[in-house]
């Protein structure tokens, strides 16, 4: 018997259901687990995804993008096949993907995390028999630090930057971890602002109930801003541009899972580093991987090869998916 | 050791110097003062003297973290330092311990030396368990000897005389030579008590002249001597003994036995400044001559016979027991050639070189090739000998480096933040159709230029040969160098001295390349 699912050119794809999971090409019918770049790609026909990533898929993919929606755990039968999506707490309205034929289930994660988030759908453990899984932070190097510390150091980084007189200008990824940041500072410190990329997706989280402390665009600030007293929340890309001039003294951060390591910090010129993740940490995907209970892994995103070498040593069916995921290289951003 | 921590990520998140001026002050003021006297140590560029090898600690981590050993190799080449991805990998500290001292684990690691495997696991474990990540990274980076933090020594002596309220030359003099990291050590800096007797005094250093030497005013104010290539050397007469110290502050009196013995006829309390120099018939030998005797504890008759030593004198120090250096030159040097000319072979005084004018000076110090100098010394007359490298009073006018053009050969991976890259090459030149290392270097590329390189590099290797990739020969690079001697080590039979990579020659195909014949008429023995 073939696989339920499997690579093709286009993408992660259905045979007995006739649609492709996350597909990096335009098909006829695409499930998309979350609306990050490499996951949701405009041009498809028709797209299914969660009620919550619907008003992200249209930011990225067009407003007229034909988009019908699931409930977290509600199932939909196509072809034969039943599927369902269950929370994957990657970004708000991120799922996994549940595919169900003759008894057989997969799940597909997408990017997920287990970790406690206010600004996400709790993770959701579903249980299969063959489990696709990414593996962005797939090294036992990578264990989060608890986020409300780090969040901690944050705001004393913040403080800090204000008695030195110099702005704090905070990078993460516009949707999903700059929300995050956003909801787990202390805006009892300062003014916040944000980044023109940042504004849209924080009024998309606000829309469906994700409580956000004030933000105000940078590019409306009044003339006389007290900049050294402010956060300002602002994609990776725009430390090197001159929109970072209207500061002057300015002091740069950085939120990844990437920040755990120094050589990372160093390669990448990043000031300061702050290990926030929107993906599981290697200790949690081990735990994922074990409470699923599947018998057959396979791997996508980053160290594919090393998780699945070590799941096969540790007796499980287990072989890298060639996939176009870019998860978050190293050189991105998020 | 906490505080040390802190005081290490602090001084790693900063590039302005006054903010780690402001950090170590602090740090040395709230110290105690046996971790203090280590931070010093440690800061300085000293390593405690104990180790573990990685291959062991490696184990010992993978076990920990019960990990098999291709998996901690790969999670060391994703991290790119050894004793971070070891940090990273031990599981979370298990127990309640209040922690050591910076100058209790120095002691741990100090009493590796003397344990065998299962001794030393037993150290480390017990170690890593009470730690966190932080203290992790500086332990494992000091327990394999590859701590260095980004502050020059004159930092520290910086932070050090603020906190103590020390003036920074006393500082350097009482850091020089010999001396352990202990709570006495610490205390002494502060006591105003003379400096102990065995201690060098810090060398006066120069910079290099960047512009035209005749800005510097009228050559009447000026000393100029040869520069030689040589060992810069302090030779140490007090209470009937003697003490040689180098340049590096390692103390190498029993190498240089001609100049021990000689030493006796030095007046007491004195202190000559000079350049330990082979010296043949008449003059100087080539620097390889020397390097035979470098790094041997004990020279035999033979080589004593082949490669006599000179100290060719610069400077007086000290003479009756006082320190003279706030002397002014002319008056130094008037002084030194007395205890020179007493004392005698094989205590030379280091020549001046008169000039009326500096173009006439101009021509002298090109021929210093031909004189086994590397170029002239410029001293201005009325100065006193300084603290290190100041500018202003001491400048070296080297001749120019010459260059040849070679080929990439080989690449290995550079280390630290250069870890996931190839940036330490091999370069060769044309002996008839095989190419011959001539020299490595890793330096003078931008970091476009390295990472362009890098990718070359892993598209186009032919062979890994343990960690050297081997390329085609393709890409030619102009390689500068100050020098250039005969040499067994390199294929080609000569090695350059401080090689360094100009430029890359895209403009230039491999054939362009130089052959050994250029490099053989680059090198001229001395008449």
């Amino acid at each position: 018997m073939s696989d339920l699912l499997s690579v093709t050119p286009s993408g992660l794809y259905c045979e007995a259901g006739g649609f492709y999971i996350d597909p990096w090409r335009p098909v006829e019918r695409a499930v998309v687990t979350h609306a990050h770049s490499d996951h949701a790609r405009p041009g498809s026909k028709r797209y299914l995804c969660s009620s919550a990533c619907a008003p992200f898929v249209r930011l990225r993919c067009g407003e007229e993008s034909a988009i019908s929606c699931l409930e977290f755990g509600e199932r939909r039968t196509i072809n034969g096949v039943t599927l369902s999506l269950h929370p994957a707490g990657h970004i708000l309205g991120s799922a996994q993907v549940r595919v169900e034929h003759q008894g057989e289930v997969w799940v597909v994660t997408g990017d997920y995390k287990t970790e406690p988030d206010p600004t996400v759908e709790p993770f959701e453990l579903v249980r299969c028999h063959t489990l696709i899984t990414e593996c962005t932070f797939g090294l036992p190097v990578y264990r989060w630090p608890e986020a409300l510390a780090e969040f901690e150091r944050i705001n004393a980084w913040w403080a800090a930057n204000q008695s030195a007189g110099r702005t704090s200008v905070l990078m993460g990824y516009s949707l999903g971890k700059a929300q995050r940041l956003l909801a787990g500072v202390d805006a009892g410190l300062g003014p916040i602002f944000a980044h023109g990329a940042v504004l849209g997706p924080t009024q998309a989280y606000r829309d469906q109930g994700i409580r956000l402390p004030p933000v105000r665009p940078v590019s409306e600030a009044p003339l006389d801003v007290d900049w050294p007293r402010a956060l300002v929340v602002a994609p990776p890309g725009a430390e090197a541009t001159p929109w970072m001039r209207r500061f002057r003294e300015s002091a740069t951060a950085f939120a990844s899972g990437w920040m755990a390591v120094r050589g990372i910090k160093r390669r990448r010129g990043v000031e300061r580093g702050f290990v926030i993740s929107d993906h599981v940490d290697w200790p949690a995907l081990m735990e994922v991987v074990a409470a699923t209970g599947a018998s057959r892994v396979l791997t996508t995103h980053g160290y594919s090869a090393v998780v699945a070498k070590h799941l096969s040593e540790r007796g499980l069916d287990s072989s890298p998916l060639e996939t176009q995921f870019r998860g978050e290289a190293e050189e991105e951003g998020a | 050791m906490k505080r040390f921590v802190r005081l290490f990520e602090a001084l790693d998140g900063t590039t302005a110097t006054k903010e780690k001026i402001a950090l170590l002050r602090a740090y040395f003021e709230e110290a105690e003062p046996e971790d203090a006297a280590w931070a010093v140590w440690l800061l300085s560029g000293n390593k405690p003297k104990g180790s573990a090898n990685r291959t062991r600690l490696a184990a010992w981590a993978s076990e920990e973290a019960g990990i098999a050993g291709w998996l901690f190799d790969e999670c060391r080449s994703a991290v790119g330092d050894f004793a971070e991805t070891i940090a990273l990998l031990l599981p979370k500290a298990c127990g309640s311990e209040t922690g050591f001292t910076l100058a209790e684990n120095a002691a741990k690691i100090e009493s590796l030396a003397v344990l065998d495997e299962t001794g030393q696991r037993e150290v480390v474990l017990s170690a890593w368990r009470g730690m966190d990540g932080a203290e992790r990274l500086v332990f494992n980076k000091l327990v394999t000897g590859a701590f260095r933090v980004g502050v020059s020594r004159d930092l520290v002596v910086r932070g050090l005389s603020e906190a103590l309220g020390v003036p920074r030359d006393e500082v350097v003099h009482r850091l020089m030579g010999d001396w352990r990291p202990t709570a006495e050590f610490f205390s002494s800096l502060t006591d105003g008590a003379p400096s102990p007797l065995d201690r060098p005094y810090p060398f006066c250093l120069a910079h290099p002249i960047a512009g035209d030497p005749a800005e510097l005013g009228a050559i009447e104010g000026w000393q100029a001597e040869w520069k030689w290539d040589g060992i810069r050397a302090q030779v140490i007469r007090r209470n009937g003994t003697t003490a040689i110290w180098s340049r590096g502050e390692e103390l190498v009196t029993d190498r240089y036995p001609e100049i021990e013995q000689a030493s006796r006829l030095l007046p007491e309390g004195c202190v000559l400044d000079g350049e330990l120099l082979p010296w043949g018939e008449g003059g100087p030998m080539p620097f390889n001559q020397l390097q035979r005797r470098i790094g041997r504890k004990t020279v035999g008759a033979k080589l004593l016979a082949e490669i006599p030593v000179v100290l060719m004198a610069y400077d007086l120090l000290e003479s009756d027991g006082q320190d003279c250096r706030p002397l002014p030159l002319s008056e130094r040097r008037d002084r030194l050639a007395a205890v020179v000319n007493e004392a005698g072979h094989p205590f030379l005084l280091s020549p001046t070189v008169a000039a009326g004018s500096w173009e006439e000076l101009g021509a002298l110090q090109r021929s210093a090739l031909g004189r086994g100098a590397e170029g002239l010394m410029l001293k201005r007359l009325d100065s006193p000998y300084g603290v290190g490298r100041r500018r202003g009073a001491w400048w070296k006018w080297k001749l120019q480096p010459r260059s040849v053009d070679a080929v990439l050969m080989y690449a290995l991976r550079g280390s630290g933040s250069r870890a996931s890259l190839f940036t330490d090459y091999a370069f060769g030149v044309w002996k008839g159709h095989e190419l011959v290392t001539i020299a490595k270097a890793y330096s003078g590329l931008t970091n476009a230029e390295i990472r362009e390189v890098d990718a070359y590099i892993r598209a186009n290797t032919l062979e890994k040969i343990g960690p050297a990739r081997t390329v085609p020969p393709e890409l030619v690079f102009e390689i500068g160098f100050e020098g250039i001697q005969k040499s067994t080590r390199h294929k080609s039979g000569y090695a350059v001295r401080f090689p360094r990579i100009l430029r890359w020659r895209r403009d230039k195909r491999p054939e362009d390349a130089d052959t050994l014949e250029t490099v053989a008429s680059l090198f001229e023995p001395l008449e």
